[in-house]
């Protein structure tokens, strides 16, 4: 079962609106108390990261969701709070993964939010086949809306897109994972994200 | 498999792998859609659910609804619509008509809907943009402009184009993107319904002058105005209703047709 990290950042219904379509189950997390009886989370989020992390904060879930070694995915601002810190609200973030969230540069001559279907490119180095992006087309399209970006990183970007400059479409530290478009919104493509996600092996399990 | 090579080695256009999008858009009047749909395989034409549902798997990258009910009813029977549709469909989009408030947005976008468009209300009170992106960040705020050209200038028009105002079209959209637009439709009036072809001058000086997305709206009516307005302007999405509801254009088709002129789009 999924728990959604239900911390009032966002408007979550097409999120579950997307999982109900793939019959995964999911339920809300509300308070701390409940955190532990799940087997894997999601961050979803949308707005603005600074205070999407005070909200997060308030809700009590900061050092659990920083203890779980089950699968964790964080979805657009979600994924995002999984940096060190974003340049929006110069805000410091979870810091799960060693990276920074940065404003898509004035000079950059391309349109800002960086909003509409994007081609993300999966299968680059040695992070081809993923899981994550088990039974995704390299290249295919997936729905983005976002003016801040997680810096394009070797080590823990597991996709790519580009919007100007190469940034992280996704990234994995571990069990954290984390996606800049929004799944709920990207066709099949997107649906089929999900369905890895809640699929992915859970530590400890063969 | 071949069309995914094709589609990595064509050369990319504008954003690098960003494609121009294509948006239907449906009218509904009291929960029901109003154009005429002539799609063969639909069970009610009428129902806009199943009409966004067909819509996106035919390859709609995000669908526009404009409510145009008058009645008090109207926020209930479009909050049961909205959440219909976003359960059923797996593409962003956005709803427009009788928004007024924050909490007119507020309740749609809990409802499930990613973006909401202001039109008439935004020039009567343009602080509403700010107040909007402030609430909910501005890649919700969808600013739609309708426009005419009056003597020599493009003047922005109210009420479905039917009261103008003074205000000048380019200086309009301007002050939206400051106040926190994240996006602006940009309908031409005088090209809106001719099947003519869009307004691709007016489009290129709009889009040329700001750095928020454009949608592109008035005068499809072939497949080789959707290129034209690619093409000419560099508009980021083009936006139509009746071609498409009544079957002239079908989207698929369409797609091959831009990815044929090499402008990027999601197959």
């Amino acid at each position: 079962m999924i728990g959604i990290v239900n911390y009032g950042a966002g408007n979550i219904f097409s999120l579950t609106a997307a999982l109900d379509r793939q019959n995964i189950a999911y339920e809300m997390i509300n308070s701390v108390d409940e955190f532990d009886k799940y087997e894997r989370y999601i961050i979803p989020g949308v707005g603005h990261a600074g205070a999407a992390m005070k909200k997060l904060e308030e809700s009590g879930m900061v050092e659990k969701i920083k203890a779980t070694s089950k699968p964790v995915l964080g979805i657009c601002v979600g994924m995002q709070l999984l940096t060190d810190f974003s340049e929006e609200g110069n805000a410091h973030l979870l810091g799960i993964a060693p990276l920074k969230t940065c404003h898509f540069s004035e000079n950059i001559k391309l349109k800002i939010p960086h909003m509409g279907w994007n081609r993300v490119s999966s299968g680059f180095n040695d992070k081809l086949d993923n899981e994550l992006f088990k039974d995704i087309n390299e290249g295919s399209y997936f729905y983005f809306v976002h003016s801040y970006f997680i810096e394009f990183n070797p080590t823990f970007t597991i996709a790519f897109a580009e919007h100007g400059i190469k940034f992280s479409a996704a990234l994995q530290k571990d069990n954290y994972y984390g996606v800049q478009f929004h799944p709920e919104k990207s066709g099949e493509a997107g649906e089929q994200l999900l369905k890895n996600f809640a699929s992915l092996k859970l530590e400890g399990s063969l | 498999m071949s069309t995914i090579q094709a589609a990595l080695q064509s050369p990319p256009t504008g954003g690098l792998g960003l494609a121009k999008r294509i948006i239907p858009c449906l009218d509904v009047k009291d929960g029901r859609t109003v154009k005429g749909v002539n799609f063969v395989d639909l069970r009610d034409a009428g129902d806009p659910v199943e009409l966004a549902w067909q819509y996106s798997q035919q390859g709609a990258d995000e669908l526009v609804f404009l409510d145009i009910t008058a009645t008090h009813e109207r926020r209930k029977t479009m909050v049961e619509l909205v959440k219909a549709v976003a359960r059923q469909i797996n593409i962003p989009f956005t709803i427009g008509g009788g928004i007024n408030e924050i909490a007119d947005a507020d309740i749609l976008l809990n409802a499930g809907a990613d973006k909401i468009s202001v039109n008439s209300a935004a020039v009567r009170n343009p602080e509403l943009i700010n107040e909007l992106a402030m609430a909910f960040g501005k890649q919700f705020v969808v600013v739609a402009v309708d426009t005419k050209f009056i003597g020599d200038t493009n003047l922005v028009h109210l009420n479905g184009g039917r009261i103008a105002t003074e205000l000048e079209t380019e200086k309009w959209i301007k002050e939206a993107e400051e106040r926190g637009a994240g996006e602006i439709l940009l309908t031409s009036m005088d090209h809106d319904g001719t099947k003519a072809g869009f307004d691709n001058f007016l489009l290129k000086k709009i889009n040329d002058s700001i750095s928020i997305p454009l949608i592109a709206s008035g005068g499809a009516g072939s497949m080789q105005h959707f290129v034209d307005v690619f093409q000419k302007s560099n508009v980021d999405a083009a936006l139509a209703a009746s071609v498409f509801h009544y079957g002239e254009i079908l989207i698929p088709s369409l797609k091959e047709e831009l990815r044929k002129h090499t402008i990027e789009v999601r197959l």
